[in-house]
């Protein structure tokens, strides 16, 4: 099934390649020029430059003095434990909203493909939340949240499951979960669409075939569709993770960290040392352990997938 | 026959319910922007507003209150922001993306490899760097700066989605161009870009929605109404004017609307576009 894509991507072999990939080469390479600078002009010094400003004690953007402190900065950030608390919640984030969006998105994406009256309707409908922009969406829940006048207390208290307003972002761990709440509303479609994709290639003669055999629905589902969104939900799994890793906007938009620091995760903690503790150095060094770890997972996401996709085979 | 039809009943039951989910929290947003605020704060709370209150669009409209002439300057920075980074991007990554698809050279893969590969780094660990280099060039606060750090962005997505969507365009058509007297760029002009329009509204779409939402940078690199975008807008007002969720709502749905807009319109492209990334790799 995924082979055709990738026969197409070592055309004429590799035997005719001296004189032919000359003059190609030349060509791609003014072709893609204008991207490599837009892309990497901006993007390699600072990469470069953070290195090495995690590697010296950095108090502000024009300083001066700033001596030379090698691993220390690294040092310090690994025995601290606000940076272990930190990572903690990252990966709490990570995982719940990284499986909430890909089971429910899973489910979304069999009703957008199932045979329902209207189904453009709900296509469209389904599109509006990733459409919003982060920080609207965080406004938008926020607000919901409200510990005041928020819609969700409004609506438990006049449903009579709770008698009085409830600060829904006033404790760290409720905090955390309305965060997700949010992002899980926001991303799912996005999800939901990649998986349709997936779904959408899937031939319709190995549904013929299932039926022929009289399998049930279920084990339709876990043995043929399943096993054949694999890729689909692969590649999901690896960009949703990369993502939520680096969460930000919308933590900042909803709790800015807080409370008790309850919210912070890595990418708002490398913000805060570096912009309101002005403590650029460790700034920088906690952004390139947040680096490491995105590599460390998508190696291991990566594997898997070359795995999985052999076992396809 | 009734087992099929039950079914059927579920389903639909399962659609209206996942629609309610997915349009209350919005819907919610765009009654309180219409609220009186008397509504807003009263207990319990009132769903249908009194009478329709369009003062917060009318003050941004018109820029008369001190929010509502920060929002309409952000807006228009927004909109100039998000169409030029779409712009450009979409210009250097099809060309781009033809010589991935369609050219053999050496590092080919690593190349491709190396444009991903910058979707892993998060953008905290540019910030500072990035921050130095946009003052030694004047371009704090400005426009084009903000453009500048976009395009880094939303390139390598749509070098992506485009190489991607390039490669299932049959070599044969292209050929065919060629034998007709077509040089490669007149054949990706007149043969390839029409064939793979699907793939070209999906990133115009995707790369318009990402410079759209795109805060961090906007919100270190931008200090006045000069280039101020409309997220780092809405998280001021969020912080600021706590109490009156009606004009964070107002905002919310004004910043809202040209996306969402835009990604109803291409709302068939999405799969289609996403169809040719899944396939390859």
């Amino acid at each position: 099934m995924m082979r055709p894509g990738r026969t197409q991507e070592f055309p004429q072999g590799l035997a005719v390649r001296p004189k032919k990939s000359n003059g190609q080469g030349k060509m791609a390479f003014w072709l893609l020029l204008p991207a490599l600078v837009a892309v990497f002009g901006i993007v390699i010094y600072p990469v470069v430059r953070t290195l090495v400003i995690s590697l010296f004690e950095v108090n502000s953007v024009m300083a001066t003095d700033t001596p030379f402190v090698g691993l220390g900065n690294y040092e310090k950030v690994l025995s601290d434990a606000g940076f272990w608390a930190a990572i903690g919640r990252t990966f709490y984030f990570t995982v719940t909203s990284t499986v909430l969006e890909l089971v429910l998105g899973l489910a979304l994406a069999g009703l957008l493909n199932a045979r329902i009256r209207g189904r453009w309707v709900l296509r469209t409908i389904v599109v509006i939340p990733w459409a919003v922009p982060t920080i609207v969406n965080a406004a938008l829940w926020k607000g919901i949240f409200n510990a005041q006048y928020g819609a969700l207390n409004g609506i438990l208290s006049q449903l009579g499951f709770q008698s009085d307003y409830r600060a829904w972002l006033g404790s760290p761990t409720a905090a955390m979960n309305a965060v997700i709440v949010a992002d899980v509303w926001k991303t799912t479609p996005l999800v939901a669409f990649f998986l349709l994709a997936g779904l959408a290639s899937i031939p319709n003669d190995i549904y013929e075939a299932a039926k022929l055999d009289r399998a049930s629905r279920v084990r339709t589902f876990f043995s043929v569709t399943l096993p054949l969104l694999v890729p689909s939900v692969s590649i999901v799994l690896v960009l949703r993770t990369v993502e939520a890793f680096k969460v930000f906007d919308i933590i900042y938009g909803m709790t800015r960290g807080g409370p008790a620091n309850g919210t912070q995760t890595i990418a708002y903690y490398a913000y805060t040392s570096a912009f309101s503790d002005q403590s650029y150095g460790m700034g920088s060094a906690i952004s390139y352990l947040i680096v490491i770890v995105i590599l460390l997972l998508s190696a291991v996401y990566l594997r898997a997938l070359r795995r999985s996709e052999m076992s396809l085979l | 026959m009734t087992l099929r039809k039950r079914d059927s009943v579920l389903l639909h039951l399962a659609a209206v319910f996942t629609a309610v989910v997915i349009l209350v929290p919005f819907l919610y947003m765009v009654v309180a922007s219409i609220s009186p605020q008397s509504n807003l704060i009263s207990k319990p709370p009132k769903w249908i507003p009194d009478h329709l209150d369009w003062h917060r669009y009318s003050d941004m409209f018109s820029g008369s209150s001190a929010a509502g002439s920060t929002f309409k300057s952000a807006m228009a920075n927004s909109v100039i922001v998000a169409c030029c980074t779409v712009a450009i991007s979409m210009v250097i990554s099809i060309f781009g993306a033809y010589a991935f698809a369609r050219l053999e050279f050496r590092g080919r893969r690593m190349t491709l490899m190396m444009f991903l590969a910058t979707y892993m780094l998060p953008q905290v660990a540019l910030l500072v760097p990035m921050y130095i280099i946009l003052s030694g060039f004047g371009l704090l606060d400005s426009k084009i700066g903000l453009i500048l750090v976009d395009c880094s962005l939303v390139i390598p997505f749509t070098l992506w989605i485009l190489s991607n969507y390039f490669l299932t365009v049959p070599r044969d058509l292209e050929d065919a161009a060629r034998v007709d007297g077509c040089t490669r760029v007149g054949a990706l002009f007149r043969v390839i870009l029409p064939t793979a329009k699907p793939g070209i509204f999906a990133a115009i779409m995707f790369s318009f929605l990402l410079a759209w939402d795109e805060f961090m940078y906007a919100l270190v690199f931008t200090s006045s109404t000069n280039s101020k975008t409309v997220p780092v807008a809405i998280s001021e007002f969020a912080g600021r004017y706590t109490t009156d969720f009606g004009l964070v709502a107002a905002g919310g749905v004004l910043a809202a609307l040209p996306p969402v807009i835009i990604a109803i319109v291409f709302q068939r492209y999405v799969v289609s576009g996403m169809v040719a990334g899944a396939v390859k790799e």
